[in-house]
């Protein structure tokens, strides 16, 4: 292989996900295989148990998968076990997440918990803030940063999350449903941040949702059903 | 960034609510240890006053304190015969109820023979005994002021003099008068088993010449051993050291107070971890989400575990402060003696600190099984 050649920074291969044995087996996730390329904004649609979740949580490393290889940015992270022993550390500075419900936490200001990411992450606390203040005025809710999240509006509540998902600098985000509390403006403007994200960092965006409002927002668009992708959509071309 | 105290500042008035509840828990498992090391003060308090290094009593008994005990009035003369014997004194020790003022007062009565050994410590105002019969210098407990006339057992005494901190065994506060009027006190038959006895034969007037103890103070260099072997030995009595005399009081008069209230404090203290167990395993349960997220986002177990245990001591730490200033606040109005030692407050805390610790292994626990995943959901 040329070394010089691009490389999706997501490589999943007959990766599959199955819960129980026997009769009371299910397969949320059966044999995917998947690339995911730098500054690509990729959507997972499908109904409810379709196995897009399981999906996230698979590229996330947050379950075990049962069978196939996962790469994540040129390193075998699964392959049969664990290749990597502190996944945690892994997510840290590999992956960004962005929730559903912000899961920004109550007891840290809006500053505090974008910093989080960097004080965990080991980097200096005066590095940590002024990172922090940077993403804040960059996502425009540089001027909440001393509010704490109950007193934030959903959209800035969101934005806030952006913010600590890209706060080390991840090179892959995974967002669950995160523009299903917000009106299409606003959720237009969140799926334009992570565009811009995607291309300026050369990260890789996977959204799972059903919100049919930001479909045209994706470069590629995988729907699945019973544990299978079963379409592949373009609606934008890749940049 | 310190998590486990932005989370007390984020819910700091629920926080200092259970820190206070459980500060009062923990006041009262300071005020059982305090109460016991004043069941033991209080118990050496009278056995101390003497300032004695011998105790002489009736043969075959332990007393004065732990058993009954009479022996003849010119015991003290025999006793100071022996050699290395410096001081002596006779004593007599009564426990009473007297009326007076329209209520019921419990008394310990003294009796000693001014000018020599067994009288009041430190007189805390006015004298000490000036005339032979009928003053009595009596602790500050009473309630008795100088120049108070009170009636014990159909005579009236006049108080010259307070003492402090002086109490028996039972608690009950310290009245010392003249080795005559207590022998009057304790040994005068009332009229009718008086004249029943007068008609056996001739008897001494008034009450006999009997005391409770005679207690001695032995040259520097003599040996206590001695002397005690030497009563013991030549005058068929029973004698201890002042050490044997303490450990009676301390291993037989309170031994089952002090294994009762031991007991209740060790319950307390289980109580006590139980309850910092459920306190800080609600605590978890209530930031699970907050927990998962931390996970997910790549927070290692240290962070998390140190959220948790940080928490735990901070409660129980602020509990004990609660407790400890509450407890030395209002320890002057217990009915009895509650005497805080520093080193009993320190051990507190000491366990406090593990307990938390032991406490928290449960939240610790429940928050490494958190599934990261959990964030993810709705």
């Amino acid at each position: 292989m040329n070394a010089d050649a691009p490389r999706p920074l997501v490589e999943c291969r007959g990766l599959a996900k199955h819960y129980g044995e026997g009769e009371a087996r299910v397969d949320a996730l059966k044999a995917v295989d998947l690339d995911l390329w730098p500054g690509e904004v990729v959507g997972l649609l499908g109904p409810s148990g379709s196995g897009k979740t399981t999906l996230l949580n698979l590229i996330g490393c947050i379950v075990e998968p049962s069978a196939g290889t996962l790469h994540l940015d040129g390193e075998t992270v699964w392959q049969g076990k664990w290749l990597r022993p502190d996944l945690r550390r892994l997510r840290l500075e590999k992956i960004g997440f962005i929730f559903q419900f912000h899961n920004l936490l109550p007891f840290l200001d809006v500053s505090e918990n974008v910093a989080l990411v960097l004080d965990m992450a080991g980097r200096p606390k005066a590095e940590a803030l002024t990172r922090a203040r940077e993403l804040l005025d960059y996502l425009e809710v540089g001027h909440r940063r001393t509010a704490k999240p109950s007193s934030l509006s959903g959209g800035e509540a969101q934005r806030v999350a952006i913010a600590r998902a890209l706060a080390n600098r991840p090179r892959i985000i995974l967002a669950d449903e995160p523009t299903a509390a917000l009106d299409g403006e606003r959720a237009g403007i969140v799926m334009d941040l992570l565009r811009k994200v995607a291309v300026e960092q050369s990260a890789t965006v996977v959204v799972v949702t059903h919100d049919e409002k930001i479909w045209d927002r994706f470069d590629r668009i995988f729907a699945l059903r019973d544990g299978r992708i079963v379409t592949q959509d373009t609606p934008r071309r890749r940049p | 960034m310190n998590l486990a105290l932005r989370d007390i500042r984020h819910h700091l008035g629920r926080f200092l609510m259970t820190a206070l509840g459980l500060g009062l828990l923990l006041g009262v498992v300071l005020s059982m240890i305090g109460i016991y090391r004043g069941l033991v003060a209080d118990a050496l308090a009278l056995v101390r006053t003497p300032a004695a290094e011998v105790w002489v009593v009736e043969t075959g008994t332990r007393g004065p304190f732990a058993e009954g005990s009479r022996i003849p009035g010119d015991t003290r003369e025999s006793i100071a015969r022996l050699t290395g014997v410096t001081e002596t004194g006779s004593m007599t020790f009564q426990s009473l109820e007297a009326s007076h003022r329209e209520r019921k007062l419990r008394l310990q009565v003294v009796g000693w023979e001014p000018g020599r050994l067994g009288g009041p410590p430190a007189i805390a105002e006015g004298r000490g005994l000036a005339r032979s019969r009928f003053e009595i210098v009596a602790d500050i407990k009473t309630g008795l002021a100088l120049g108070e006339r009170i009636d014990l057992g159909g005579d009236t005494f006049t108080v010259v003099g307070t003492t402090r901190g002086a109490v028996s065994s039972g608690g009950d506060p310290v009245v010392w008068m003249a080795l005559r009027d207590s022998q009057v006190l304790q040994f005068r038959l009332s009229p009718a088993p008086a004249r029943r006895e007068a008609a056996r034969g001739p008897v001494a007037a008034g009450a006999p010449d009997t005391i409770n103890a005679v207690v001695a103070r032995v040259a520097p260099g003599a040996s206590v051993e001695a002397v005690v072997e030497a009563a013991r030995r030549w005058k068929h009595l029973a004698a201890m050291s002042q050490d044997e005399q303490e450990t009676i009081l301390t291993r037989s008069v309170v031994e089952k107070a002090r294994q009762q209230i031991g007991l209740f404090t060790t319950v307390l203290l289980v109580v006590s971890t139980v309850i910092i167990a459920l306190i800080i395993y609600t605590m978890t349960m209530d930031k699970i989400r907050e927990i998962a997220t931390l996970k997910l986002i790549g927070a290692p177990d240290g962070r998390i575990v140190g959220l948790i245990v940080q928490q735990a001591l901070a409660l129980g730490l602020i509990g004990f402060t609660v407790g400890a200033s509450l407890i030395t606040s209002v320890k002057d109005l217990f009915p009895r003696r509650v005497v805080m030692l520093p080193e009993d407050a320190a051990s507190l805390g000491l366990v406090v600190v593990i307990v938390c610790l032991v406490a928290s292994g449960l939240g610790v626990r429940l928050a490494l099984r958190v599934d990261p995943a959990t964030a993810l959901g709705g």
